[in-house]
């Protein structure tokens, strides 16, 4: 049987966002290497929210996000998303480019370098992880989708949603000179590899 | 401007006349509506997972397509429509990644369609219109005074059925 993010205690969570900490700290710096610039991280979010207040983090179900998603297998399944605000998007993908495009619209290139940069922060984010608990992970290749915010918000959503009504987000924030770029990770186990997770680091019997 | 009713992921709602329902940015989830045109009597469900049944956290009927449905009918009765007028019509149920691999999961938007419709046709009542499917974000409106499904996305233009 799952466990869902509800019925985990004090200790159980705080494993899981020191983790979140961990690997977006991993992913500040996997994002500096690739850019060539100095990346500067505040302290991660962590935090345990309702379907319906994630949604409202981003501003709204109907405001365009960027969402790239990743197959998780190996010792435990499930999925990472990546999830960007349409500015933080252009910013990323102009920084990856080296240009300076104002357009709000992402071509295909800029689709590209973005998901090459959510392959690099996911990845960043898998090894802390392996790290951290010795299981043998790997990720997918990226799928990048540009629409609603509740529309990429229900994949993650639904999975959740098969153990209970909450989901766990890791909300991050990088800045590059005057530039403030917002990341959202979605770790998202299957239904049973919240328990693997937790067994791994040791706060489940 | 008339008055809209929004209705959240794994809720529903229902009104009548010249009010509408509306639920935002639908991906995988599928919106549900039941329609009564001689009473006005309307109905809205966002449905997010195909069966209670297979679920342990099961507490919430506006989930799942199986017992969703069943309490909309309830609702829409409760307000004055008759169970043997009612039509329905059917939108959402994407799938917004594409992975070549696996798995069940990614194919939920199908599965919750196939579920709802398999709901209906146990109740008997018609679907009328659909528009499910695609890899693309949905955001729906119901009208009560007219039945019509106004479908907006982000990239694929504005329908009615």
């Amino acid at each position: 049987m799952g466990i869902s993010i509800e019925e985990m205690n004090n200790m159980q969570l705080d494993v899981l966002k020191e983790i979140g900490n961990i690997g977006a700290g991993n992913a500040a710096t996997a994002l500096a290497k690739m850019v060539n610039r100095k990346i500067d991280m505040n302290v991660p979010k962590v935090e345990v929210l309702e379907f319906k207040e994630v949604t409202e983090l981003l501003g709204g179900a109907e405001i365009p996000v960027c969402g790239i998603y990743f197959d998780v297998d190996g010792d435990l399944t499930g999925n990472i998303m990546f999830l960007l605000t349409m500015k933080s998007s252009r910013i990323l993908a102009n920084m990856l480019l080296y240009k300076e495009d104002n357009s709000e619209i992402l071509d295909e290139i800029d689709q590209s370098a973005l998901q090459e940069i959510g392959n690099i922060l996911s990845g960043a984010y898998i090894s802390s992880l392996t790290a951290l608990t010795g299981l043998n992970l790997k990720i997918s290749i990226p799928s990048l989708s540009l629409d609603m915010a509740g529309a990429i918000l229900s994949v993650p959503i639904i999975q959740y949603g098969q153990v209970g009504d909450k989901v766990l987000l890791i909300e991050t924030e990088f800045n590059e000179g005057d530039d403030n770029i917002k990341g959202y990770f979605f770790l998202v186990p299957d239904v049973d590899s919240f328990e693997i997770l937790l067994k791994s680091l040791g706060v489940l019997e | 401007m008339k008055e809209m009713i929004k209705v959240g992921m794994a809720d529903l709602n229902v009104t009548k006349g010249d009010a509408g329902l509306t639920t935002l940015g639908l991906g995988s989830c599928v919106g549900v509506t039941l329609y009564d045109p001689i009473t006005k009597v309307v109905g809205l469900a966002h449905v997010m997972l195909p069966s209670s049944k297979t679920i342990r956290n099961n507490t919430n009927p506006a989930k799942f397509a199986d017992t969703a449905i069943v309490l909309l009918l309830e609702k829409v009765l409760k307000l004055g429509a008759n169970q043997r007028r009612l039509v329905s019509k059917l939108a959402g149920g994407a799938q917004m990644f594409a992975f070549a691999n696996k798995n069940d999961i990614m194919k939920i938007g199908e599965r919750n369609t196939l579920a709802s419709k398999e709901i209906l046709k146990q109740l008997n009542i018609p679907i009328i219109a659909e528009d499910t499917g695609g890899n693309y974000g949905r955001t729906i409106e119901i009208y009560g005074d007219t039945g019509i499904l106004l479908i907006k996305t982000i990239g694929q233009g504005m329908k009615q059925i």
